[in-house]
């Protein structure tokens, strides 16, 4: 739980950089609640990305959430649908990993300590989010000390985190999907925007993997 | 201090992050994806996040193609050392911004 405080930090601290106000950033952390999807959010607005363009990325982004949602499902059918929809909406990478963590410790799961989980998370996050823009705003030029960097550096974590394992198993196929990636962005800046480019190399990059997966 | 565009955005985010998180949970088990379609939604973060990073490591130039952030490429290499030693998000980024600011000030 304390690297969520971390995270919520830095995407404050981003946030107040490219922009937004306090009162934006406490309803971005309520409403929206998703880290990688703020980040990505924040990625789109510094280069002015139309709102419609960050929307649908957002979506393309979140999309895994309907997967992690899937797979445990199964866990909560005993419960009211209202109870499961309570457990869906506030569901996080995060809450997530804790949740499997205890289900490969075959702990007992009820929706009470998932609602427990999952609002100690929620609080945790906008409240970090906050402090993170009350901090950004004592700094009168984010750029100078690196800050616009943060976004980047957000970025080659989150990546790294989601490299790592399939690049250890499944070295070459890994390569090619990133390498693909590359190439269709590179491509696609030269040709289109560079929003357009980011989403279109990766669904070139998603394509390249399912065809690849089973070789 | 709000933009009405900011709150279009976050409400249009909301739904779409919303939805596909509840979504399963409201149809509950009936729901089944074709295998494919799975296989290709895994590689999505992936491919987005790293599709982000090569971008916010590249100037776009209009027309042109695009040309490499020396500095932000060189600040990424102690960044990705962290990560890869703590897997802790927040130290990537701290050690990220120091290493840019450096590079910033000599160059």
């Amino acid at each position: 739980m304390l690297g969520y405080i971390g995270i919520g930090f830095a995407a404050g601290v981003v946030e107040k950089g490219v922009g937004l106000s306090l009162l934006e950033i406490l309803l971005l952390s309520l409403f929206v609640y998703a880290g990688s999807g703020q980040f990505i959010i924040c990625g789109l607005l510094a280069i002015q990305a139309p709102i419609s363009t960050i929307i649908l990325t957002v979506f393309l982004v979140n999309s895994r959430h309907f997967l992690m949602s899937l797979s445990v499902t199964s866990y909560f059918k005993p419960y009211s649908i209202l109870n499961n929809i309570g457990i869906g909406t506030l569901l996080t990478d995060e809450s997530y990993g804790v949740l499997t963590t205890a289900l490969q410790e075959k702990r007992p799961l009820t929706a009470k300590w998932m609602h427990g989980l999952n609002v100690a998370a929620y609080l945790t996050w906008t409240l970090a989010n906050v402090c993170g823009g009350l901090l950004g705003q004592f700094i009168p030029d984010p750029n100078r000390f690196g800050l616009d960097f943060a976004l980047t550096a957000m970025f080659l974590g989150l990546c790294l985190f989601q490299i790592e394992l399939p690049l250890k198993k499944r070295t070459k196929q890994t390569l090619q999907v990133l390498a693909s990636v590359v190439i269709a962005l590179v491509l696609f800046m030269r040709f289109t925007s560079a929003e357009i480019a980011v989403i279109a190399a990766t669904l070139i990059g998603c394509l390249v993997g399912t065809v690849t997966h089973d070789a | 201090m709000l933009n009405l565009n900011i709150l279009i955005l976050i409400l249009g985010c909301s739904i779409v992050t919303w939805i596909p998180r509840i979504l399963p949970f409201a149809f509950a088990q009936k729901l089944k994806f074709p295998p494919r379609a799975e296989i290709f939604l895994s590689y999505l973060p992936l491919c987005i996040l790293f599709a982000l990073l090569i971008q916010s490591l590249l100037n776009f130039r209009s027309g042109n193609w695009p040309t490499i952030k020396g500095p932000e490429v060189l600040a990424s290499i102690p960044a990705l050392m962290v990560g890869y030693y703590t897997k802790d998000l927040m130290k990537i980024v701290i050690v990220g911004i120091v290493a840019i600011a450096l590079i910033r000030l000599v160059i």
